[in-house]
């Protein structure tokens, strides 16, 4: 049988193991958040055995497909199938980011303006006063039940003007993710031109800009918690831009990881051929989507 | 938990049919929407009998063609079939014909549509407020508010006496309107989302927390209408309906005026010296409007839904948190603010469960009088 | 594990493993077809026993057999799994089993993530189920789970049902996206997109909705949980959020998840339609055509089950218009359906009975939608029975017709036997009466102002509620019928022959009955 039939796999123990995983996972998620105020709760060992055995099956699983992939097993058919598979993929990410920035312009052009009493559905409200006193604005000045009226805008994230424009991280943020998007652009060049050296070099900055950016990420929720008092509890403004900015932080992790893994494969087992590195391409596709995503948030959330 | 539900299970199937056979009306001819007392409404319903109709009619036509077909194109009378798979003529004719169909029903239903949006002032403007599991009114411009609840008798919700003819849909206070005026009504919510249905003013409208939406009606017909809440808002959202009872104007003016003066003297009753056994017989029957919904008649609550308020150390030992509880209610939790009740009812029920299930005995035993909500709610420096 | 790839020469002409390890590391699509279909069927069973408590409760007025708080569950675990473990997993299971089939491939593209996607539901409908039995109860906030009820009002197993919908959703994306790719590149040379049998093109069309309003069902749970335990406000007034944020989320997700629950079954109607007429379907391209009109209307229509949430009036409108438009591409499948069976040569074997039902309860179905789209109109409908009436007329003599017709239709293929076509006759017409008998009097009780969600009602509707309420256990009790012949056909019976029905067309036919365990390793030719 030729390698050019499409390779089907016998019988394999990864996917039950990981729904099993999965479901360790999830059983050791909910119960832990359940019993958060709960000193006495052990469930988060549940959760950590989750993430363990998750870890571990993906870690043999892909082992397995890279050793099929490098015994030869593989079409083109197959390979195409995992490209595909790979876009699809991330169609569903940029859907779930859909959600949540569907939720911040609802909430801007209408939930907030409404509760002021401006538009048509703030006729009721202001017919009635309640919400007395709450002025629409973006960033919320002060929730409409007046909790969180730290959320001050000079003391949000958004632009604060050319003066200040160099102190801003969410600039510096944006340089690092879109060089970091050149970068390993510059590294598939060089992979493509059997530059192994450029490749791992090229690749290697590109993880490192990752970091810089989780780091610089990190350093400014700090800032948010510690010196604005702006929280996940700050009304409807922290929630979106924790969420928006954390979901994306997530995938920036998710990302560099797996630009971490190829950088490894590269370096200590010599992975990767000049036409054929489908794995170092998922991982570079998934990195120009964060970057995109970057760039919606960086216009939506900090600018606009 | 779910074993009491089967406990008296055969009882409880078997008492309706045989015991209390209801006095069952004769609604097998019950098929179709009513007609309703507006304008509006009787707009709605010819909107609704022509759309009904016309499906009716692409039903028939539809249908036949295919009945025809299985009857005359069966294999014993036709075993070789015809070979054709395609006719553009009729695919396009079967395109623009039911586009046309469409329009026909889109005008006249955008046209009612956009008389009834409309939220402008009305000449008589009632809040209207959703709580779980009952409705409140507020008259805006003469200051008069009540709660309108469930009046229909437990025992015949569980099948041990005949129901009534009202059986779900009876409330202990209307609401009253004047007939042939405007009337506006801002829905809200206080907890959950509900949604205030008068079905014969074609009036439907979600009661969102925090948010207010206007609906209004006319009526000129005097008489009763009921109605009920028709979004999922918990245990009891099947018991909380609407009564409305339209009025000529004079007599409204004389409601308005009896319900003003019951207020006056409500305030009356805050000043006066108060005994423990009046206050816990009022407050009996606050809680059992207010309270027993989730803590039960028996205090005992539902474990891990609602506490318990026989023996719950705040009830028996913290007055003052009780207070607090009450006029504040539990962020996050299904226990909402009560402030809403008068000075005399809060008192009166918070001694009643101080005073009840043996919480006097195991607790401090202290009563609650209504100078101590007033105290509480003044500002604190 | 690098003994899978020294064997793989061999192993690969093999039949099954033998054991229960067949079913647990199985990456045959065949085995997961049937993983999927046994499945869905035991969650139908599971919906479908709480489906029969709701009727019993409701057979008189008065509080009979649950408690409100628990009448309350049952209508939102009938719900969701009616919906999420017996329609959608039968859907994917018949996917498995045709779609490699019809287009020549020798299995689904992505073997192992297949079946880690089927075996997700099992363990997803585990937590859900076992909810019941924790504290507080289980979710009890209806399957559109609209906030602040699902939030802030919640029993605490709203958390392992928020990780449970993860879990689902999870499962559906990967079965979708597998099922695209499979579509997109391992068809047989020859076989077209514009010749592709319609079944494949209605899971073509169904598999691209499931990927885009997934993650946005996932989002909206991931809201919640935010919500409830991290003090976030997406769905909280008193914070600067809406309520009804939520809900325009949720049918943002909710509108194309109905038409997830229906295209297949128009794939599955034409091929029995076109065989029973013994004449070639009317309208190929046309069918086509009007599915991806559907799909992508479908994105654009969401809030007409918003239309009472106070939406301001251009919204109303627009929304109201768009959804009438659906009715034009889903009319031009009914009458290309109807142009099929004229001047055919027809029989009326089972999977066609099951068919023309679907046509015409469909139909039915769809009209009650339409009207329910008419704004001014909706404003009485809206909560009532009516749209439960509407619904299940969609749904169950819909898509579970469907269903079931496709068992029937190719349960010869997949077992080698055919069933007993006495028994079939008998288990559509007990179904097709208890169907009607059920669900028709819903429009009665709904028009004359019955709510749903109600565990009890008032004296008006008692007469009609009765005579569902006794359907709904005629039907039920036909779907035992249905099982015992299922089983008796997976037994043993008249063998079939390879072609089974005489005027059926595709690749799927040209293998033998029953389908050998892999089929098509070397691709068919097509022309
Ligand atoms: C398989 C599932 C399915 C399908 C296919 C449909 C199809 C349609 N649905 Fe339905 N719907 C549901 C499942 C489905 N629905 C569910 C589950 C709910 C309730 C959710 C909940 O609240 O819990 C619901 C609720 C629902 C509502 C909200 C009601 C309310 O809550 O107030 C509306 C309103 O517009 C609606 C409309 C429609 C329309 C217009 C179609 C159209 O697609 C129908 C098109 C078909 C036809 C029209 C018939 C055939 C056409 C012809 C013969 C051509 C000629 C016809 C004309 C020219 C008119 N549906
Ligand atoms: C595909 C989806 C689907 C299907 C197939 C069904 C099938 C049925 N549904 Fe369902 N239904 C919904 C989806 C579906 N439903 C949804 C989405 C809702 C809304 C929920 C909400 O409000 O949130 C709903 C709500 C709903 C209500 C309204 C409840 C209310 O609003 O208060 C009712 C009431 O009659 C009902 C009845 C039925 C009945 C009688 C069937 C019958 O077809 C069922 C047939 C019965 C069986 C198949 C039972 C067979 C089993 C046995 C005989 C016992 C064997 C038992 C074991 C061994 C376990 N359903
Ligand atoms: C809609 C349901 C509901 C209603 C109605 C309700 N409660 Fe509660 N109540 C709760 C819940 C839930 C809690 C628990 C709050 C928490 O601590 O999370 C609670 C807590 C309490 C507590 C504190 C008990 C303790 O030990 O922590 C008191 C006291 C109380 N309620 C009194 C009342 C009184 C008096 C009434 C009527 C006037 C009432 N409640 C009506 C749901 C309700
Ligand atoms: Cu209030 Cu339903
Ligand atoms: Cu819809």
């Amino acid at each position: 049988m030729s390698a050019q039939t499409y390779y089907v796999p016998e019988q394999s123990r990864f996917p039950i193991f990981m729904a099993v995983s999965l479901f360790l996972l999830v059983m050791g998620a909910s119960s832990t958040i359940n019993n958060l105020d709960n000193p006495d709760s052990n469930s988060s060992y549940i959760l950590y055995a989750g993430l363990a055995c998750l870890f571990t099956t993906m870690f043999f699983w892909f082992r397995q497909v890279i050793k099929e992939h490098l015994a030869g097993l593989d079409s083109n058919q197959l390979k195409t199938s995992y490209v595909y598979g790979m876009a699809w993929f991330i169609f569903s990410e940029v859907m779930f980011f859909a959600a949540f920035f569907g939720a911040l312009f609802y909430v801007r052009s209408f939930a907030v303006p409404w509760l002021s009493g401006e538009g048509e559905n703030g006729v009721g409200i202001s017919a009635i006063g309640l919400w007395e006193g709450f002025e629409s604005s973006w960033p919320v000045m002060t929730t409409p039940d007046k909790g969180a009226e730290y959320a001050l805008a000079e003391k949000s994230m958004a632009w604060p003007g050319w003066g200040h424009a160099l102190e801003w991280l969410p600039l510096w943020n944006t340089i690092v993710l879109l060089s970091s998007s050149v970068t390993v652009h510059f590294a598939h060049i060089g992979l493509k031109n059997g530059d192994r050296k450029k490749f791992n070099r090229f690749l290697g900055i590109t993880v490192g800009l990752a970091l810089i950016f989780v780091g610089l990420q990190a350093a400014e929720y700090y800032e948010a918690y510690v010196h604005y008092g702006l929280t996940l509890n700050s009304g409807i403004y922290g929630s979106t831009f924790f969420m928006l900015t954390g979901f994306h932080g997530f995938h920036v992790m998710m990302g560099g990881f797996m630009l971490a893994v190829m950088l490894a494969r590269s370096v200590f087992a010599g992975h990767f051929e000049d036409h054929d590195h489908f794995g170092f391409e998922a991982a570079s596709w998934y990195w120009h989507f964060v970057d995109v995503v970057w760039v919606m948030l960086f216009l939506f959330v900090y600018i606009l | 938990m779910s074993l009491k539900y089967f406990q008296n299970l055969p009882l409880k199937i078997f008492s309706p049919l045989f015991v209390f056979a209801s006095p069952m009306q004769a609604d097998w001819f019950a098929l179709n929407m009513t007609r309703g007392v507006t304008d509006i409404s009787n707009e709605v319903f010819e909107l609704h009998m022509l759309i009904f109709w016309i499906c009716v009619a692409i039903g028939v036509v539809v249908f036949s063609v295919m009945f025809y077909s299985m009857y005359a194109h069966t294999k014993k009378k036709n075993p070789v079939a015809a070979s054709f798979h395609e006719n553009h003529k009729l695919e396009i004719a079967w395109t623009i014909v039911p586009f046309l169909i469409l329009i026909a029903m889109a005008v006249p239903a955008s046209k009612t549509l956009v008389k009834i949006y409309d939220d402008e002032a009305g000449d008589v403007n009632i809040q209207v407020t959703g709580y779980q599991w009952k409705w409140q009114y507020n008259y805006l411009e003469d200051d008069i508010s009540f709660f309108s609840n469930l009046s229909t008798d437990m025992d015949e919700i569980n099948n041990l006496v005949p129901k009534g003819e009202h059986y779900l849909q009876e409330v202990d206070e209307m609401v009253v309107i004047p007939a042939g005026k405007k009337v506006r009504f801002l829905i809200t919510a206080n907890d959950v989302i509900h949604s205030w249905w008068m079905p014969a003013f074609a009036i439907k409208q979600d009661a969102i927390p925090g948010f207010v939406n206007t609906a209004w009606t006319k009526v000129d017909k005097p008489g009763v209408y009921r109605g009920k809440c028709t979004e999922l808002c918990g245990k009891n959202h099947g018991f909380m309906p609407i009564v409305v009872k339209v009025v000529e104007q004079e007599e409204y003016n004389q409601w308005v005026d009896e319900k003003k003066q019951a207020a006056i003297k409500m305030a009356e009753l805050t000043t006066k010296d108060w005994t423990a056994q009046e206050l816990v017989e009022r407050g009996e029957s606050v809680y059992a409007v207010n309270c027993v919904a989730c803590h039960q008649t028996n205090g005992q609550g539902i474990p891990g839904i609602f506490p318990a308020l026989a023996g719950s150390d705040i009830v028996m030992n913290q007055k003052d948190k009780n207070i607090e509880i009450l006029m504040e209610g539990v962020q996050g939790a299904a226990m909402n603010s009560f402030s809403y009740l008068s000075e005399v009812e809060l008192a009166a029920v918070i001694t009643y469960t101080r005073q009840s299930w043996g919480n006097a005995e195991n607790g401090d035993g202290e009563i609650v009088v209504p100078k101590d909500i007033v105290d509480y709610k003044k500002p604190k420096i | 594990m690098s003994a899978v790839i020294e064997n793989h020469h061999d192993d690969h002409h093999h039949g099954p493993a033998k054991g229960l390890t067949r079913w647990l590391y199985t990456t045959n699509h065949k085995d997961i077809g049937t993983l999927y279909l046994w499945f869905s069927f035991a969650m139908f069973l599971i919906g479908g026993a709480m489906a029969l408590v709701i009727r019993a409760e409701l057979f008189q007025p008065g509080m009979q057999i649950v408690e409100p708080e628990f009448y309350n569950q049952m209508i939102t675990l009938h719900g969701l799994i009616m919906i999420f473990g017996g329609v959608m997993p039968a859907f994917v299971g018949l996917a498995n089993w045709l779609v490699p089939m019809m287009i020549g491939a020798p299995d689904m593209a992505l073997p192992r993530m297949n079946n880690l996607s089927f075996w997700i539901l099992p363990f997803a409908f585990f937590i859900l189920l076992s909810s019941l039995f924790m504290e507080g109860g289980a979710p009890n906030f209806g399957w559109t789970f609209y906030a602040p009820l699902s939030t802030t009002y919640a029993p605490p197993s709203v958390t392992f049902f928020i990780f449970s919908v993860h879990i689902m959703g999870a499962s559906s994306i990967m079965g979708a996206i597998n099922v695209v790719v499979t579509i997109m590149n391992m068809r047989a040379p020859g076989v077209t997109l514009m010749k592709m049998p319609l079944f494949v093109w209605s899971w073509l069309i169904t598999a691209y909705l499931l990927i885009a309003v997934m993650p946005v069902l996932a989002g909206a749970v991931t809201m919640m949980l935010m919500d409830i335990h991290f003090g976030t406000s997406f769905f909280n007034a008193a914070g600067g959020g809406d309520p009804v944020l939520f809900q325009h989320i949720f049918w943002f997700f909710g509108h194309p998840e109905v038409y997830i629950m229906i295209l297949p079954a128009f794939g599955i109607v034409s091929h029995i339609i076109e065989t029973f007429s013994r004449k070639q379907l009317f309208g190929y391209s046309s069918m086509v055509w009007a599915m991806l009109s559907i799909a992508i209307l479908s994105f654009v229509v969401w809030a007409h089950h918003m239309f009472t949430v106070g939406l301001p009036l251009a919204a109303e409108l627009f929304f109201m218009w768009a959804t009438m438009l659906i009715a034009v591409p889903t009319g031009v499948k009914v009458f290309n359906w109807v142009a099929t069976m004229f001047k055919g040569s027809l029989t009326f074997e089972t999977p066609m009975l099951f068919a023309i039902a679907f046509v015409v309860l469909f139909t039915i179905g769809g009209l009650s939608g339409l009207m329910l789209a008419i704004v001014p109109a909706d404003f009485q409908y809206h909560d009532t029975y009516f749209v439960v009436a509407h619904f299940h007329y969609v749904l169950v003599p819909g898509a579970i017709f469907s269903i079931m017709a496709a068992v029937y239709y190719w349960i010869p293929k997949w077992s080698g036997n055919m069933y007993d076509e006495r028994l079939g006759k008998l288990h559509f017409w007990l179904s097709f009466i208890g169907v009607n008998v059920t669900f028709f009097p819903q429009h009665f009780i709904g028009l004359a102002g019955m709510p749903r969600r109600y565990p009890d009602y008032a004296l008006q509707f008692a007469d009609w509620n009765m005579v569902s309420s006794v359907g709904a256990f005629l039907f039920g009790v036909s779907q035992i019928l249905f099982l015992f012949i299922v089983l008796k056909t997976v037994m043993g019976g008249k063998k079939a022959t390879d072609q089974v029905w005489e005027g059926a067309r595709g690749l799927e036919w040209t293998v033998a009955s029953p389908a050998p365990y892999h089929t098509f390793t070397t691709p068919p030719k097509v022309d």
